[in-house]
């Protein structure tokens, strides 16, 4: 048995069912190897199978597995291991090499991937010798997986992929540096629940860390029982029912003015699987100033790293959850909830972008309700405008690339995620900006055939920068506007079934008749380039600088 | 405020590479980084010395945690510890001035490591300040060249850095073998003969 043999037998030995990838010279004794059993799915960028492979890994929890060539293929999967670095989603990456006696020579196609991809994963190896892939393979699949999620590399020189492996080699993972851990100190737990007991105004904060601990629903129980309103970051949307009484919304740039004001005026902050991020906190040393912040996360260098952590307590949300819950008191604290539920305003006049995501909820409300739809966004206004208007009633139903912000996420992810889910309904809604970075993908829509619908709200330029110009930039608009093509023949072109709604009026009707389009569909909405996404909080402001009308 | 932090990793391709890469991509500031083999060969320890507020070394030690190779970090400070560092000093001496020199490198308890017909090479050891001090007195000769290896240190006592492993155990490896990969694998086993992996439980 080769190296290529032993990569492919420990991945499906691993479950993994799934790899998107994107031959090439270095890896063809890898492709000549594959087996039948595992579906490989050719995209058309490899970029896009970095992102579809991270798209699959959030849709379903499982790891997400991709595979490139060396140099140029390698290369062009960096964007997508970063954006899953980011936001913590388990990817694994194969890249070929050149051979081992070549490495270090300038060879056709060589770069140094190891040396590149470093700081844009978890963890990477380069494998020198066949002996060593079995255990790096069982390495590299855990460590996607274990404690903060995140994506590995493995660098596979053409001739350790062709070598015969002898037989009977340690395959045992040798991590000795690695342990993180699940269970909370009790300590900590203990003064936290202390903490929110004499609280009077306790919030709490969900991130994106909640879901990949399983935890939504413990996150629901703990703020049920403490009477905690809830505030979400953008990875966070789906762990708290968007229609829950207690929910505040999210958080931060383009937050709800509930859910800031509610982080400024809290005296204890419950902070679940969250970062603190700058597009969270805003103006750092003015978030939530007057709070006793309690910060539990699996990584311990997020404790302390952006905000302060009065309770640190480094551990798996759920399994912290469990340990907290039993020690908190029941409380109502009506009096605080009824001064948070003072903050929330009354929603503002919607522009076509923002009705169109409404329409959208409208049209899809049964599905989201149940759990059937996930929901994929590139990055921009759209983004922004799904995050705000579009309820999310279940972890893993919003996929958007949050702390990358990488366009061109959308369409790869969206793919992912209905070759993972089946059974479920996936929406994109794009940009007419982000679906072009990887509009090479409806080629693989086409070739798999997957019912994926793709809302576009073309607003004819790069929205959100042209906000950006307009607001803070006093109004130069440099190098934003975009002359699109015909988006319907772009899309008959690669055999997707598309409709133009050019009226606001019609988006409704337009998007039912595109999600009872059984195979893959377009609807192509025109939205003028002067709307905004409000409220907002300039970069670097406090959250109470918030910008509500323009 | 500077700080000694002494790193265990595994002696591998890259490691030096990770822990520099992450100095230097978040800012923190290195004063000084020494590495080294340790009694086990599988082992290095880096030595590094960092300044910083103590946000900043709190988030040096937490992200040196974070690597993957990395296995033990402690911070080592005296009086706990012992700290050294090597400097050979090259300095102008012309036959006038060696006796003035010898002089000094006698108060240092320093060494004459070469001599050359208008120059001498002096090898001292001690703390950062005994060096620094002897480098300060050379100055007045006239300094052609230092090099420095920046700082090393272990903790005093029978103590080991290293945390719970003691002499003679041969490998952290052995100490803590993984129980491995059910979970993930599913139990199944490879046709490659996955010897002890298949079956046992890692945890995380
Ligand atoms: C790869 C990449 N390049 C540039 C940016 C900067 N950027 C952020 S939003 C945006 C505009 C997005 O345009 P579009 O997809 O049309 O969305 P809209 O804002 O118009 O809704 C740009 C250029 C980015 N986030 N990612
Ligand atoms: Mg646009």
């Amino acid at each position: 048995m080769i190296g290529a043999e032993v990569l492919w037998n420990s991945l499906l030995q691993h479950g993994v069912e799934v790899i998107f990838g994107y031959p090439g010279g270095a890896v063809i004794p890898v492709y000549d190897v594959l087996p039948s059993s595992l579906r490989h799915v050719l995209v058309r960028h490899e970029q896009a199978a970095a992102m579809a492979a991270d798209g699959y890994a959030r849709a379903t929890g499982r790891l997400g597995a991709c595979i490139a060539t060396s140099g140029p293929g390698a290369l062009n999967l960096l964007c997508g291991l970063t954006n899953a670095f980011l936001d913590s989603a388990p990817v694994l990456a194969i890249t070929g090499q050149v051979p081992t006696g070549q490495l270090g020579r300038d060879a056709f196609q060589e770069t140094d991937i190891f040396g590149a991809t470093m700081p844009l994963t978890k963890h990477n190896y380069l494998v020198n010798r066949v002996e060593d892939l079995p255990r790096i393979l069982n390495e590299a699949v855990y460590l996607a997986q274990a404690g903060r999620k995140g994506p590995v590399l493995v660098d596979l020189p053409r001739d350790v992929a062709e070598a015969e492996v002898p037989p009977r080699v340690d395959a045992s993972p040798r991590l000795p540096g690695y342990k993180p851990r699940r269970d909370g100190h009790p300590a900590q737990v203990a003064r936290a629940a202390e903490a929110l007991a004499s609280a009077r105004k306790p919030l709490l904060l969900v991130g994106g860390g909640v879901k990949w601990a399983e935890a939504a629903p413990l996150a629901v129980r703990l703020a049920e029982k403490a009477g905690l309103p809830v505030a979400s970051t953008l990875m966070g949307l789906g762990t708290v029912p968007a229609d829950h009484p207690l929910f505040l919304g999210m958080i931060g740039m383009h937050g709800t003015v509930a859910a800031n004001r509610a982080v400024q005026e809290c005296d204890v902050l419950l902070a679940l699987g969250v970062r603190f991020s700058d597009r969270v906190t805003g103006k750092r040393e003015a978030f939530a100033t007057g709070a006793q912040i309690i910060h539990v996360d699996v990584d311990p260098a997020e404790l302390g790293k952006n905000v302060p952590a009065h309770i640190p307590i480094v551990g798996d949300v759920g399994r912290v959850l469990e340990g907290l819950i039993p020690l908190v008191p029941e409380r109502r604290r009506q009096e605080w909830l009824d001064e948070v539920d003072s903050f929330r305003s009354p929603a503002g006049q919607d522009g076509v972008g923002a009705s169109a995501v409404r329409a959208l909820a409208r049209v899809t409300g049964d599905l989201a309700r149940r759990g059937d739809l996930i929901l994929v966004t590139d990055v921009g206004q759209h983004q922004m405008w799904v995050a705000q208007h579009y309820p999310f009633y279940h972890p893993r139903t919003l996929l958007t690339s949050g702390g990358l912000g990488a366009m061109g996420y959308g369409l790869p992810a969206a793919v992912g995620a209905q070759i993972g889910c089946p059974g479920k309904r996936v929406v994109l809604v794009t940009g007419d900006g982000s679906l072009q970075i990887n509009l090479q993908e409806l080629a693989t829509v086409r070739q798999e055939d997957l019912p994926i619908k793709i809302v576009l709200l073309d607003n004819g330029s790069l929205g959100m920068v042209r906000q950006w110009q307009e607001m803070f930039f006093d109004g130069n608009l440099v190098a934003v506007s975009l002359g699109g093509p015909d988006w319907v023949k772009l899309a008959e072109a690669y055999g997707i079934k598309a409709w133009r709604c050019s009226d606001p009026g019609e988006l409704e009707d337009g998007l039912a008749t595109l999600m009872a389009e059984p195979g893959p569909g377009l609807l192509h909405c025109r939205v003028p380039a002067e709307e905004k996404v409000l409220p907002m909080v300039p970069a670097g402001e406090p959250l109470a600088r918030i910008i509500v009308s323009w | 405020m500077k700080r000694t932090f002494s790193v265990l990793v595994e002696n591998q391709p890259g490691v030096l590479t990770r822990v520099a890469g992450l100095f230097g991509r978040r800012g923190f500031n290195i004063q000084s980084l020494a590495v080294g083999v340790t009694q086990d060969p599988s082992l290095s320890r880096m030595t590094i010395v960092v300044d910083g507020d103590d946000r900043v070394l709190e988030q040096v030690q937490k992200q040196l945690n974070k690597l993957v190779n990395v296995i033990k970090v402690s911070v080592l400070e005296a009086p706990e510890a012992i700290g050294r560092e090597l400097a050979l000093v090259r300095v102008h001496a012309p036959p006038a001035q060696r006796t003035a020199i010898m002089q000094v490198v006698d108060i240092f308890r320093a060494k004459i490591v070469d001599v050359a017909r208008r120059s001498l090479v002096v090898e001292i050891t001690g703390d950062e300040d005994k060096v620094s001090a002897m480098v300060d007195l050379l100055r007045e000769f006239g300094i052609m060249e230092v090099v420095r290896t920046g700082k090393i240190a272990m903790a005093r006592g029978s103590k080991e850095s290293r945390g719970g492993m003691w002499h003679g155990q041969s490998t952290i490896r052995s100490g803590r073998r993984p129980r491995a990969l059910a979970r993930l694998a599913g139990g199944g086993t490879g046709v490659w003969e996955p010897g002890e992996c298949a079956g046992a439980e890692l945890e995380g």
